[in-house]
This record gives C-alpha cells, structure tokens and sequence, in this order.
C-alpha cells in the first residue's frame, strides 16, 4: 500500500506571463484515491496535462517518476502505454457513434482495417458490466445521459488497462445519484488494487472516498492531507485552498420580503423532441420581492425545463398556464416579451448559451438590452462603454479592461459579465440556474453576495441549484421538483438535506 | 491562463499592438504590395487612368455583393446563389426594357424589389425552417440559374437604352470646372475635389475619434500606427483621384460604391442591428436567449444580399450591354473569396467591411493586372486560389500562435 506509483518532483511549467505551475511536488501511492483540490486557476489541470504528455517533456522544469523510473512522455499515446488515462471535464465522446464505437475509438479490435464487430460488442458488453451499465454496446451515446456517458468514459479508460485513472471534475454535471454511484465504482477500483486521481470542487464527495488529499493554491503544492491519520474537515480543505479560514461559505443576509412578484399557476409543458409526452405537470409556484426562492431536485427532474418554457418558450410546446407578475397577468409566449414582463433568465450553460464568447465584455453586457444604449438603432459607444464599466466594477469582474474577450476569463468572471446582462435589462424576477457551477470557492461567496445585494434591492430571485447546501445557506423558501412536479414546498426552518430527499423519494414511490 | 489583473487600460507596447492588429496591416500591406508588383511588371500599364477607371467598373459588382457576403458570413451563413441572381435580374431587366420599353426609373427600383423577393425565398427556408443555407442557396443557384434560361428562353437580350447604360459607363459631370487650374491635364476637376475633401474628412475624423478616446480613457492605436496608415491610404486616394481626374473623372459605379461601402461600414460598426449580426454569428443559441430574434435577423440578412446581387446584375448587364443566361457564372466564388481573403471567419462572428472590400480589390488588382500580362485564365484561377488558401492560412497561423 505504501508503495508510490507516481511521483512528480519540482514541476514548474510557465506560459507566456504566467507561471503556471511552481515547483510542484506531487506523490502518489499505489492502490489510493489521491484527491487534487483547489481554486480555479490554481494550476491542477496543467499539472494532469503535464503528466499525461498533453505538454510534452521539455515544454516543462521537473521529473516524473512513474512505478519507479523517470518518465519523459512526449505525447499523451506515451503516458497511455503505461496506463495513465485522463478523463477530461469536457466529455471526449462522439455523440452519433454507438456506446462500443466509442470505447474501441482509435483502438479497433481490427484485422488489417476491417473491424471485428462480434468480438467489439462481447468486449464492450463485458466492460459496461464492470461499471456497472446495462445500455446495449450499440445505444449512441447521444440517447443516454450525462452520468451514464462518464461511465462509458471509465469503461473506455478500462479498455485500456487503466492503471492510474485520473479523472478531472467526473461529478461537475451529475446529479446526486449518479455521483454516488461513480464514487462508489471508485472505491470498489480501489479494492481491485487501481490508482485514481480525482479532481474535484465538491468537498463532501471528496472526503467521502479520499485516501490522501493534495492541495494546490496560485500554482504551488500548499500541502498533502492523509484522510486515515486524521478527520479532515471541509472547513479544514478550504483554509487550505483559499489561504484563510472562511468561516461562512455564505454571506449573511437579513430577508426583508415584500409582496408577491411572479406567479406561476397550472404550468403544463410537453417534451420538446417527444412531442406527446407531458413533461411538466401542473406546476404552481410563487416569488416574492425581496426573497430568494430556491428550487431543489435531481437532474430531470424539470428544473431547468420549468425556467426555459416560462422565459419564452425556449423549451417544450404545448405549454399552458397562467403567469402573473404583481397579480397582473403577463404574456412571456416569446423572450422579447418575456423580458419586457420583467422575467431574466440566466442560464446554466454559460459557454453554450449564455455568451457570445468571441464578443468582449462589454458587448455582452449590452447584447439583452441594446435598445438603452441606442438611438434610432446606432449604437451610443460612449454610453455603451460607461454601462459596462459600471458592471465591472459593480460585480467586481476581474479582466483588464471591459474589451476583454469572455472567452478569456475564469468562470467566475465569466458568471459575472451573464450577470450583468440580465441586470442591465432590469429585471424584477432573475432566474438563475446552477450560477456557481464549475467556479471556485472565493467567486462562489461573491456570487452569493450579489444574489443578497438583488434581494435587497427588491428583487425576486429563483434559484435552481443541483448543490444542496447552496440552496439551503442562500434561500428563503425552497420548492422541490420531482420528475415533472413540485412535490414540496419547505420553509427555511423546514429544509435541510434529509427533508429534501424524503421528499424527493416520497413523491418517486407515489408515481 | 488569464492574468488576472485590474488595473485598466495596460498601455500596449507597439509590437503587442503590431501583433494583435496583423491582419488589418497585412492585408493593407498585401494590397499596396500587389498593386506596386502589376505596376512595375506591366510597365506602368496598371495605373493609367484609363486602367483605373476600368479597375473600378470592373470589381465594383464584386465589391457591392461582397458588402452583403460579408453580413451573410458573419451571421454563420453562406450564400452561393449570387451569380444566378445576377443573371437572373440581368434577364428580367434587359425584357422589361427592351421588349416592354419600360423606362429605367421604374425598372431599376422594381429589379431591386425582386432581387429582395429573392433573398427573401431562401432567407424563409434557412431561418424558419432550418435548411443550412449552403442547401438553400445551392438550390437557390440551380433555381435561378434555370429560371434565367427560362425567360431569356437562350437568347441575350440587348442593347439596352442609354439611360440604363449610363448605370456603369456613366461619369459625374464636371460642374466645378471653372475651378480647374491646370486644363491641360485635369480633364475633370470634380473627382480631384472630391478625392481631396474626403481625405481631409478621413483624416479630420480620425484625429478627432482619437482625442475622444483619449478624453474618455479608451484605447488608441499607436500614433505611428495611426500616421503610417492614414498617410498610406491618402496617398494612394490622391494618386487615384487625381489620375482619373486626368481621365474622364468619377465614375458613378464609384459613387454609389463609396456610398454603399461607408453605410455598410456604418451599420456594422455603430448599429443594433449590426452588433445583432456579429453576436448571432458568434453564438446563436445565447443571442436568441438574449432576446432578440435571430430568424427574422437571418431573414433580412438574406433579403439584403438579394437586394445588393440585384443591383450589381443591373450594373454589370448595363456594362455588357447585354443580358446573358450564363452572365455572373462563379461570381459567388469570387465574392465569396474576397470576404475570406478580407479576414471573415467561415465560422461566422468575425470579419470587417472594410477587409472584404480590400479582399474585393487583391483579387481584382490581380484579375486586371494578370490579364495585362497576357496570362491565361487557367493560370489565373490557380493563382488566385492559391492566394486565397495562403490569406486564410495567414489567419488560422496568427491565431494559432495568439
């Protein structure tokens, strides 16, 4: 057990004006799960990609002695010969190629180019069995979900003959119960005797499977916890990894809470791409002006599709139901309108559907609500400069001017310019969803802060979050959705985690 | 890796400022050097008056679509129908006037219109229906192409009434001649006027946006930057003006392009609409869900393109004096290479006005000078698409090292 199968000594790695990596130690036994925690940018997935031969030896200061020799891998097929596999946040599968494709990608089991299809799919049938799949090798990966396609990813990596599997942010997009049984799958790798490195932002997971924790912070080894010498508490991981003690992940706040803003009565949505399958059912909720209303549930369980088909039916069809804003009823049938009814949605997906990327800072403050920053359609440039400068420094958004490209910003900062967005249009109800998704600890406080700040300016706040003690530290009220439905609403007094799943579980036996 | 700093405005360093801005140089470097290249290898045949004045007649068409290539580009689509539509509106205009007798005043603004309809026929299926535009248009060609043959039934039509020709062999009369100080050899004292005042514009406004942006704290380009260029396109204007004022002055194609090229300008630099374009182009799902309606953008983006194809297939049916079912074959090619030489990215959101219209004029510059020289067409093309491949290649190269 003491054996070190991976030791990285003295690792400094420097891009053009930044010192990526400084002086990095990193050890690893053999047969342990090796947590690497730290903020965003602190340097962890530069330090995996110099291990697994994305930046070549010699791109590189330090040694990497890997089951007892120097390495010096020049590409990643070099590191994977001697079984390190990388599983990357970006999920590397081709979504119109079937489940066995996709293992054997660049690996066929193949004769002179001509692939042996029986032997493919007996190979993959076997490999799904040990993570745990029961999806036909012939399913494509573009009709199962997020957390069955991280299996398929450690399936891949196991085709291989994975000997130390290093997964970055493997639960980011999972729900609870496919985190589980991923971390679960984990250990039982660990009793088979594999080496895994974990990254991760969620403590609790964290503790629950590591053996030894390394911390990173500005790019340099902070320290190496070992969880069985002493009980490692998350406040104790996240001292290590912000440089002080936060003693509350989230900001006090005093709710001054006002009369009703958004109403929401008998909302019905059916599936977008299965059109005859009812996917929201009757779902009734209210916001009110200066609360924070926060709507917990696994994935699928409608969140997100609730948010989209109210802000313009961006999901969904056949959707009905009554909208009211200050008891008057509001037409949200497109965005446009929907904006103008005082709805802002800020999406989950910010790459995807929250940024023009290419576009700098301040064009992306602006886009939702051009209008106040023009006349006769030409565009104020002075007008439209001082409105994003005033965002800047308002959400406090770290970039050295606002014609910054997004692309180019941390995902804290990132949040910060959608955020902007959607207050420039002056919303009286913000929906956010998953706004602290993938954005370190130190942004995640000053995120909270500006959904206080939005509350007590008087506006109404929603609040979908797969992390549940960011909804229970932020919000007033919490309604909690099940596969369609609201099938509770908890008082702050009410709601903690246990309360949630019951109800969650509850509702699930009843249908 | 970011820098996280925030103190603002880090003054840039010439070369940071040299590297970030290479393209626009380059391409304005590329366009002098090229010029300076068919000058001396065609013994100074390229910048005779007469040769200008052709060069101008010549790409004006290429430029005029390439205005609205350029929007097509930048909104994540492509257009390939153009050269159909040019002969199409060549088709129906030359029977409107000719068989029909209809005066131009009505048949220019009804060719237009229908030019529109005809953008407006693929912009429907590419933005409410979906169909990538690349189908859409490829049919849109096939389609027009067909209907061209269709009512010409084969046979050109001409020659046109000299009203209508007046549309590309036309000159702006010289009404300031009494100013004319030199009559020997300024044949036309307006296009010397003119030349002159609009460089003293250019170089009044330029000064002016940079105390503006120094007032309110923006960046600037390096003044080195600012002079070299601003002296290279008023010399190269001058020149320009000045020769054709020897010739037979402005040519009205000129005008109306100068026109079309500082509106076009306009509306991607300063308005909403504009702004909509290039954020639509960048990322569509996020603009849509910002609230603004990407189809109806989509739509018009096309509507326009139509509008601007049909006027270049007037101009040049004028200038042929004839209209042709194969007229403006591969025009679409041209047009298109000359927003991509200019800098556009086939991935929509990035590209600039003023680089297609320099893009319009390497590769009309080389069309002109290469003909000069005698060399063949099959050459031609293959230089042409080598340049082409080594502008684009230029770019990804530039953002590969950024």
């Amino acid at each position: 057990m003491d054996n070190i199968i991976l030791e990285m000594r003295g690792i400094t790695k420097t891009f053009p004006g930044v010192k990526a990596l400084d002086n990095v130690s990193f050890k690893v036994r053999e047969g342990e799960i090796h947590a690497l925690v730290g903020e965003n940018g602190a340097g962890k997935s530069t330090l995996m990609k110099v291990l697994s031969g994305v930046y070549p030896a010699g791109t590189y200061d330090g040694e990497i002695h890997y089951d007892g020799e120097a390495r010096r891998f020049s590409t990643i097929s070099d590191s994977e010969d001697l079984g390190i596999i990388i599983i990357h946040q970006e999920l590397a599968l081709v979504p119109l190629l079937s489940i066995a494709e996709n293992i054997f990608l660049g690996n066929e089991i193949a004769s002179n180019g001509v692939i042996h299809w029986p032997q493919t799919f007996a190979r993959t049938q076997e490999l799904l069995k040990k993570v745990g799949l029961s999806e036909s090798p012939a399913t494509l990966i573009t009709d199962i979900g997020v957390g069955k396609q991280q299996l398929v990813e450690i399936a891949k990596a196991l085709s291989k003959k994975v000997r130390l599997l290093i997964l970055d942010e493997p639960t980011a997009s999972l729900n609870e119960t496919d985190s589980d049984a991923l971390l679960k799958l984990l250990m039982e790798f660990r009793t088979q005797g594999m080496t895994s490195i974990i990254i991760s932002h969620k403590l609790n997971e964290i503790r629950k499977v590591a053996d030894q924790i390394t911390i990173l912070r500005d790019g340099g080894t902070v320290e190496t916890l070992d969880c069985h010498s002493e009980d490692i508490g998350e406040d104790r991981i996240i001292k290590g990894m912000v440089g002080r003690a936060m003693e509350d992940r989230y900001p006090p706040r005093e709710p001054d809470i006002g009369e009703t803003l958004l109403e929401v009565k008998n909302w019905n949505v059916f599936h977008q791409q299965h059109r005859d399958r009812q996917f929201l059912h009757d779902v009734n909720f209210t916001v009110r002006a200066g609360e924070v209303v926060g709507i917990a549930g696994l994935m699928g369980a409608g969140r997100t599709e609730t948010a989209m088909s109210l802000f313009g039916k961006s999901w969904g069809h056949k959707i009905t139901g009554d909208v009211t804003m200050r008891g008057k009823p509001v037409d949200v049938s497109t965005i446009p309108r929907a904006i103008d009814a005082g709805l802002a949605y800020v999406t989950e997906d910010r790459k995807q559907l929250g940024l023009v990327l290419i576009n700098n800072i301040k064009e992306n403050t602006t886009l939702s609500n051009l209008k106040a920053v023009a006349a006769n359609g030409v565009i104020d440039d002075r007008k439209e400069a001082k409105v994003a400068s005033d965002y800047r420094s308002k959400l406090r958004i770290r970039s050295h001017s606002i014609y910054q490209e997004t692309v180019n910003l941390s995902g804290g900062n990132q949040q910060k310019v959608v955020l902007s967005k959607w207050l420039f249009t002056n919303p009286e109800v913000l929906i956010l969803d998953e706004p602290t998704r993938g954005i370190d600890i130190g942004a995640k406080y000053e995120i909270y802060s500006i959904i206080n700040q939005l509350a007590a300016e008087g506006k109404g706040i929603l609040m979908i979050s797969s992390e549940m003690p960011e909804l229970l530290g932020t919000c007033d009220r919490i309604y909690v959705m099940n596969e369609g439905r609201i099938v509770a609403e908890l008082s702050k007094a009410e709601a903690s985690q246990e309360s949630i799943m019951r109800a969650i579980m509850r509702s699930g036996e009843k249908h | 890796m970011v820098a996280d700093t925030s103190t603002q405005n880090n003054k840039p360093s010439i070369g940071d400022y040299l590297k970030n801005n290479i393209r626009e140089y380059g391409l304005l470097v590329a366009l002098v050097v090229i010029m300076l290249f068919f000058q001396f290898v065609t013994n100074g045949v390229l910048f005779k008056p007469v040769n200008i004045t052709n060069l101008v007649l010549q790409n004006s068409f290429i430029v005029i679509m390439a205005l609205g290539m350029l929007l097509i580009i930048v909104a994540g689509h492509i257009d390939l129908s153009v050269g159909s539509i040019v002969a199409f509106i060549g088709a129906i205009s030359a029977i409107m006037l000719v068989k029909w007798g209809l005066p131009a005043i009505i048949v220019i603004p009804a060719c237009l219109i229908v030019g529109g309809i005809m953008g407006a026929a693929q912009g429907y299926w590419v933005a409410y229906q979906k169909i990538p535009s690349f189908i859409v248009t490829l049919a849109g060609m096939l389609v027009f192409r067909g209907l061209t043959y269709v009512v010409l039934g084969g046979r050109p039509i001409g020659p046109f009434p000299k009203e209508f020709q007046l549309l590309s062999t036309g000159f702006v009369p010289d009404f300031l001649y009494f100013l004319n100080p030199a009559p020997e050899t300024i044949q036309n004292m307006v296009a010397l006027v003119a030349v002159i005042a609009l460089v003293g514009y250019a170089i009044y406004a330029g000064i002016r946006d940079r105390k503006i942006n120094e007032q309110h704290g923006t960046e600037n380009e390096p003044f080195v930057f600012f002079a070299v260029q601003m002296a290279v396109i008023a010399a190269v204007a001058l020149f320009i003006g000045f020769q054709l004022a020897t010739y037979r002055g402005l040519p009205n194609v000129l005008i109306a392009m100068a026109v079309l090229i500082a509106l076009y300008t306009f509306i991607t630099t300063r308005s909403t609409i504009g702004r909509r374009i290039y954020a639509m182009g960048g990322n569509v799902k996020a603009t849509k869900l910002s609230g603004i309606n990407t189809e109806r953008l989509t739509f018009y983006t096309f509507v326009n393109m139509g509008v601007l194809a049909a006027l270049a297939g007037m101009i040049i049916t004028a200038r042929l004096n004839s209209a042709t079912p194969k007229a403006g074959v591969g025009f679409e090619l041209d047009v298109i290479a000359a927003c991509f030489i200019g800098g556009a990215s086939a991935s929509g959101g990035v590209g600039k006005i003023i680089g297609a219209v320099i893009g319009a004029f390497i590769m009309g510059v080389m069309n002109n000078g290469m003909s000069i020289m005698g060399i063949g067409i099959d050459y031609q093309q293959l230089i042409k698409g080598l340049v082409l491949l080594a502008a684009v290649f230029f770019d990804v190269y530039n953002k590969n090292k950024g």
